[in-house]
């Protein structure tokens, strides 16, 4: 019972993080039906750019700063700007391809300009573990939990009471109604765009320590992110969060009590599973819109 | 008259063409894992054969002539390592280098042998070398030789008598778990619990919970360095006590870096390491660390020393000959006495296989301890 | 005009294959194994195409279905049985596999296949590298013979590259007789308008799960060839990026055109080998030639060249317009 106990809390700090890119990854797919392969990549990417700032010499903070705001730049603004406006109106695969070419490139470039080494992160967690409910948990863990939970929280709040939020919830639902009705849909997408690129940059800081900074580091995630989106609901933000905790218990427990072997195999049964039986996800509404 | 001019004018020319001959380099071919899963592996061992070229051009070359080497990218797969393999050798390099991947190295090694051209490579599988290969070549321990030792320290000195055996799932792991299972049985070690995991994997928490659930007297860990730094912060967050023993990634420099005092007291037998208690070796991590700004793992080396074989081989033979390449290295012992670059005394075997100095070592206090030195066998 | 256009089509045609057969005579044996894999890669693509582009379903399992035909004809011609009945295996199990998949899929909701088969390639791999008994796990099946064609040895780099495309041939003409059989003429049907297919009384569903299942055993009969070209294979060529690979060259070659596949593997296939004279850059210029591609052209290379017809043909027609109404205005 103890053990149990022990693989749901370990589960939950891993679900948390699935849970954290895959938020992106809706957003995405909500305001302007981008699904983007390279999620994973952006999430490794920011935590590069704070590197590299270091080493030019700046202290941690400031590299923090910069490399968020770099990731804003370049992950929100620049793709938006290069690569997913000239591809959207002409439907979802095609850009979707896209994407993947630039999970490659951006792998590569890692790779190249910086080292194919996994280089050890700074943590803003102090390193160390704490004792809960005679649980030992490491404090890593606990703050990805905590932001997970914050995001969540802040996102609904943006989404549910404000006025951005009404008119960013307008352009997801229904954009031509959207623009009729007067919202600014075009910089309302861009916001989204932002948003995402601004939750990977955070997402890279609690991640990288655990994960350790490598250019293939986004492989995992950006796969265990994209499934655990499609089994909680790729249209709502709680959706995702439930459907990376779900698959971080899911995959711990799966090792633990089916076979480590085949421990991979549990969330892709679970993933078929649940669109048999609930094709929207677990807390995703039905699609009125076909792909 | 005429004639002597003309027999002037062709031996002048005959011996244009030997001095052009003399100063022409030579080429040799690397087929990596540069990109892919394998990256790692494939651009430390690019990394080493590049320093090692470096030095050996600087000083004059082998037998005079510079050392060429092209570099080709196997994407971590055996198909794209075939036809990259087949490509080096239409060119006819002097030698063949890599690949580090096992199954890419068993996918290409029927191509050097039917070319009749030598192949220094980086898998440590047992069985490469055991289907009558005559050109190919280790740079390091194969895990038939280096698993009896890990097993043998397991049985004499931590009288374990049931080990957890973690491992990673990809030629290296599975290669390293069947025969060190192999060699338990020999003991009437129990395996007590038999824990495949994934590369890349980061959460370790199950994995840990099943060990502690067998309750081993000792575990074996065979991951790659970031797996064994997880693995390692695991165990000690879940209070696994019992002796953590590893095969030269467990007890490598990066682990201790990544695993910080979790590393403490894992123990390891280590085949190369740039931690070696060996001048030469110290010497060139130096060197790496000054030419890449970072310290290699025991694939940097791999990449270093099969240079260095090429042009301890080539020096013996005077000559530059591929086809006799493979059978002058059968057999012969090359010293560091003698050929510096070849950092510790080696020893290669009608097989291929090498035979070499191993440690014994110990983790403490965030350093490497030489716990004992396995000496060369011949 | 059209006649003029067919004759030149023609023409074209028939040097591209003459040029297929002669040029690669005196090629090395890496070139020769290299035109072999786009051999095999373009009919992998094309069974995708034909789910894409055809009936306009998502799937992420192609790498797998050519795994599943790799390890039919590895397992069975090791075992010294003969490849054609590796193949005949590797078809009707991918054709099976990919109808039970499909069928459920396809019967919750359209796009949905694309999810379920995203799962089904993590877990063909995962059998692959775990079921030692059958597959040898992740130290893969060496040793796989080169059939013999017709009494013909194909062990040489070049029967083998002839053998290749011979199969290529082969599985050009019969998708080539399918699309213009009633069935491709339902498939395109599906993709053009699925309300009118369906008000039609083509049983939409049915013709999906089809045009799927045909299309996966098209990676079955990739595979079945992919073994004895690399004569050694294990689990990791067949996971998920293989899909993806598949997946891109349908679409940068252009999805739902017939010859997008062929332009497609080769840009897969040879477009990374011309640009290794960069170094450690070509993937990463590999990668930013697609994005252009993409973002010039959406609907791939035979979209461009199809706009480009369009825009003749447009032009053309306006011509005849202005001709004919400047002679009608003319006219007394």
């Amino acid at each position: 019972m103890s053990n149990l106990l022990d693989l749901l809390v370990a589960g939950l700090a891993t679900g948390a993080i699935y849970a954290l890119v895959a938020v992106g990854f809706t957003l995405l797919w909500q305001t302007s039906q981008t699904i983007n392969f390279a999620q994973g990549e952006f999430v490794m990417l920011p935590a590069f750019l704070m590197l590299a700032v270091m080493h030019a010499g700046a202290p941690f903070w400031l590299a923090i700063i910069l490399g968020i705001l770099l990731s804003l730049l370049l992950l929100g603004l620049g793709f938006k700007l290069l690569l997913v406006d000239p591809m959207l109106r002409h439907g979802v695969l095609p850009l979707a391809i896209a994407t993947m070419a630039l999970a490659i490139g951006i792998k590569e470039a890692v790779k190249q300009f910086f080292s194919a080494e996994a280089s050890p992160f700074p943590s803003i967690v102090p390193a160390g573990d704490v004792s809960i409910l005679g649980r030992v948990v490491s404090l890593q863990s606990l703050g990805v939990l905590a932001l997970a939970i914050a995001v969540v929280i802040g996102l609904t709040m943006l989404l549910n009471r404000t006025s951005i939020g009404h008119q960013m919830q307008a352009t997801a639902q229904n954009p031509t109604v959207a623009r009729i009705i007067g919202v600014p849909v075009e910089r309302m997408i861009l916001l989204t765009f932002l948003i995402n690129a601004f939750l990977v940059a955070l997402a890279s800081l609690l991640i990288t320590p655990i994960y350790l900074a490598k250019f293939s580091s986004g492989e995992v995630l950006g796969q265990a992110a994209f499934i655990a989106a499609i089994v909680g609901g790729f249209n709502q933000v709680r959706g995702a969060i439930a459907g990376g905790l779900l698959i971080g218990v899911v995959d711990n427990l799966a090792a633990a009590y089916v076979s480590t072997q085949y421990r991979a195999a549990v969330p892709m049964v679970l993933l078929i599973v649940i669109i048999l039986f609930r094709p929207q996800g677990l807390l995703g509404r039905p699609e009125e819109r076909t792909v | 008259m005429k004639s002597g001019f003309f027999a002037g004018l062709l031996l002048a020319t005959v011996s244009a063409a030997a001095a052009f001959a003399q100063g022409a380099p030579i080429k040799l071919a690397d087929v990596a894992e540069l990109s892919g899963g394998g990256a790692t592996v494939g651009n430390n061992w690019k990394n080493g054969i590049d320093l090692a070229i470096e030095e050996i051009n600087a000083k004059g070359g082998v037998l005079g002539r510079k050392l060429e080497v092209t570099h080709a990218d196997s994407q971590s797969n055996p198909g794209v390592a075939r036809a990259q393999v087949q490509k080096a050798l239409d060119n006819e390099p002097y030698v063949l280098l890599g690949p580090g991947y096992s199954g890419s190295v068993k996918v290409t090694s029927p191509l050097a042998a039917e070319a009749g051209i030598a192949q220094i490579m980086g898998g440590e599988a047992a069985e490469l070398t055991q289907g009558g290969n005559k050109f190919l070549f280790r740079t390091s321990f194969g895990q038939q030789s280096s698993m009896p030792k890990v097993a043998k320290y397991i049985n004499d000195e931590l009288k374990a008598k049931s080990v957890a055996v973690v491992w990673v799932n990809n030629d290296f792991g599975k290669g390293g778990r069947d025969v060190i299972t192999k060699e338990f049985a020999k003991y009437n070690i129990k395996v007590a619990a038999d824990l495949s995991t994934e590369a890349g994997q980061a959460d370790f928490a199950a994995d840990v919970s099943k060990i502690k659930a067998a309750a081993p007297d000792a575990v074996f860990i065979y991951l790659n360095e970031e797996e064994s730094a997880r693995i390692l912060k695991e165990l000690k967050r879940q209070a696994v006590t019992v002796p953590l023993m590893g095969e030269t990634t467990l007890v490598g420099q990066k682990v201790v870096e990544l695993a910080g005092d979790a590393a403490n007291g894992a123990r390891g037998h280590v085949g190369l390491t740039t931690d070696a208690p060996v001048d030469l070796v110290k010497a060139f991590r130096e060197k790496f660390v000054k030419k890449y700004n970072y310290v290699p793992d025991h694939n940097g080396l791999k990449g270093y020393l099969a240079i260095y074989m090429i042009k301890a081989t080539t020096d013996k033979m005077g000559k530059v000959d591929s086809k006799a390449f493979a059978d002058t290295l059968h057999g012969l012992t090359i010293k560091a006495a003698n050929e510096p670059g070849i950092l510790m005394d080696v020893t290669f075997d009608e097989k291929g296989d090498i035979d070499r100095q191993g440690f014994l070592v110990e983790i403490v206090e965030g350093k490497q301890v030489v716990k004992q030195v396995l000496p060369k066998l011949n | 005009m059209t006649i003029n256009g067919k004759y030149w089509r023609i023409a074209l045609g028939l040097a591209v294959i003459a040029a297929l057969i002669i040029v690669p005579m005196n090629f090395n044996r890496y070139g020769l194994y290299i035109l072999s894999q786009w051999a095999v890669m373009t009919i992998a693509a094309m069974g995708l195409n034909l789910t894409l582009g055809y009936a306009g379903q998502v799937s992420l399992a192609q790498g797998a279905f050519v795994g599943i035909g790799a390890y039919a004809a590895a397992i069975m011609t090791t075992q010294g049985m003969p490849l054609i009945a590796a193949l005949g295996v590797a078809i009707v199990l991918c054709f099976a596999i990919g109808w039970i998949l499909g069928y459920p899929a396809l019967r919750v909701q359209h796009h949905y296949l694309a999810f379920v088969t995203l799962a089904f390639s993590t877990l063909a791999f995962l059998v692959f590298r775990n079921e030692d008994w059958l597959t040898k796990g992740i130290y893969g099946i060496s040793g796989i013979p080169r059939p013999n064609v017709l009494g013909f040895a194909t062990n040489r780099p070049l029967p083998f590259y002839y053998f290749c495309l011979g199969s290529l041939a082969i599985v050009s003409l019969a998708m080539w007789w399918l699309i213009r059989s009633p069935w491709g003429r339902a498939f395109v049907a599906l993709r053009e308008n699925p309300v009118r297919a369906l008000s039609l009384g083509i049983d939409t569903r049915r013709y999906t799960l089809m045009a799927f299942a045909i299309g996966s055993a098209l990676g079955g009969v990739a595979g079945a060839l992919y073994a004895p070209l690399t004569q050694y294979i294990d689990p990791v060529p067949f996971n998920l990026s293989l899909s993806l690979d598949l997946l891109m060259m349908v679409i940068v070659g252009g999805s739902g055109f017939f010859f997008g596949p062929f332009l497609g593997a080769m840009i897969a296939v040879l477009l990374p080998e011309w640009l290794r004279f960069t170094q450690g850059y070509y993937l990463m210029l590999y990668a930013i030639a697609v994005m252009l591609l993409l973002i010039y052209s959406p609907t791939g290379i035979l979209g461009i060249l199809d706009r480009y017809l369009a825009e003749r043909r447009t032009k053309a027609a306006s011509a005849l317009r202005a001709v004919t109404k400047s002679r009608l205005e003319t006219a007394p």
